[in-house]
């Protein structure tokens, strides 16, 4: 999938920019990561593109879910130790409020690391990370 | 209500829709209680550029929206109905340069719930994800009536 080398930079200098135009999806949809320390945080601009409802407006439902499941997928490839590339098996995504037309945050959480599979949770939140728009669990295989 | 008439709402409904749009995502069949949706193929939205393969979350999208519109066959009043969840199994990669195709049906639907599966696979017939939801129905007084007499192509 990502050439090892771009996630090696990536690792070393925290600058996600090649990352991101290296994957056309991300670019689809204009995720953006932010490093904190060890922490990473995703972020989606808003954009009239991934709108759905027109009438409040808020973002495509699809929209949100191809953005948690991307952030995951990276957050994972930079958590493991080794160069390894997550494959998604499956995605179970509960919807909790409208993502309204602004930015859209996500965080991972590796809930467990086995050898050959992951467990990634996912909270994507506006305007308080309190009151989260999403929440999402993943599954990945891990592969040499 | 005939299946012309569905498939025009539905046709309707994804054009007001962005990221359908985007998408370039069409009506191939309309019947009271399913609906097929086609994604054609984009190098805009490749997940892995080593082997052109499409990102799951544009097959979450389409499989989203199918599910999202297939109720629009069985409700002579359109109402939107916002995903509650989604739960998608991936189970093999789309192949690239070939459209994908979700056909989704509705399997139970409430006064407050409606349940939905849907399958997306591509010519050949081979699944390259299922996909069970929950859609909730927020009534036809949630929407403007302008909008409401939009996809149904007439007063309401």
């Amino acid at each position: 999938m990502t050439d090892p080398e771009i996630l090696r930079y990536t690792r070393d200098t925290g600058d996600f920019s090649r990352l991101i135009t290296s994957i056309p999806y991300a670019s689809f949809i204009g995720l953006q990561c932010d490093q904190f320390g060890d922490d990473l945080i995703f972020r989606l601009p808003a954009k009239d593109q991934n709108l759905g409802n027109p009438i409040l407006p808020s973002i495509h439902g699809g929209v949100i879910g191809g953005f948690m499941e991307l952030s995951a997928a990276i957050y994972l490839m930079l958590a493991q130790e080794t160069i390894r590339m997550p494959r998604i098996v499956n995605f179970s995504l509960d919807y909790l409020r409208a993502g309204l037309d602004r930015e859209t945050y996500a965080e991972c959480q590796l809930t467990r690391q086995g050898n050959r599979v992951a467990n990634v949770m996912i909270t994507a939140w506006q305007k308080s990370r309190s009151k989260p728009i999403s929440t999402a669990r993943a599954h990945f295989l891990l592969e040499d | 209500m005939d299946d012309k008439i569905r498939a025009d709402r539905v046709t309707r409904f994804i054009e007001t829709l962005n990221q359908a749009r985007e998408l370039g995502l069409s009506v191939i069949e309309t019947t009271e209680f399913s609906l097929t949706l086609c994604l054609p193929y984009s190098d805009r939205i490749i997940g892995n550029p080593d082997t052109g393969v499409i990102h799951g979350g544009a097959i979450t999208t389409l499989m989203d929206t199918t599910s999202g519109s297939v109720m629009l066959g069985a409700m002579d009043v359109f109402e939107l109905c916002p995903t509650l969840d989604l739960r998608v199994d991936y189970m093999r990669p789309a192949e690239p340069r070939k459209p994908v195709y979700a056909r989704a049906e509705v399997y139970k639907m409430t006064r407050n719930i409606i349940f939905t599966r849907c399958e997306a696979y591509q010519e050949g017939g081979e699944t390259v994800a299922n996909c069970v939801g929950t859609f909730m129905r927020i009534g036809p007084d949630a929407l403007p009536k302008a909008y409401r007499e939009k996809i149904t192509g007439g007063p309401v």
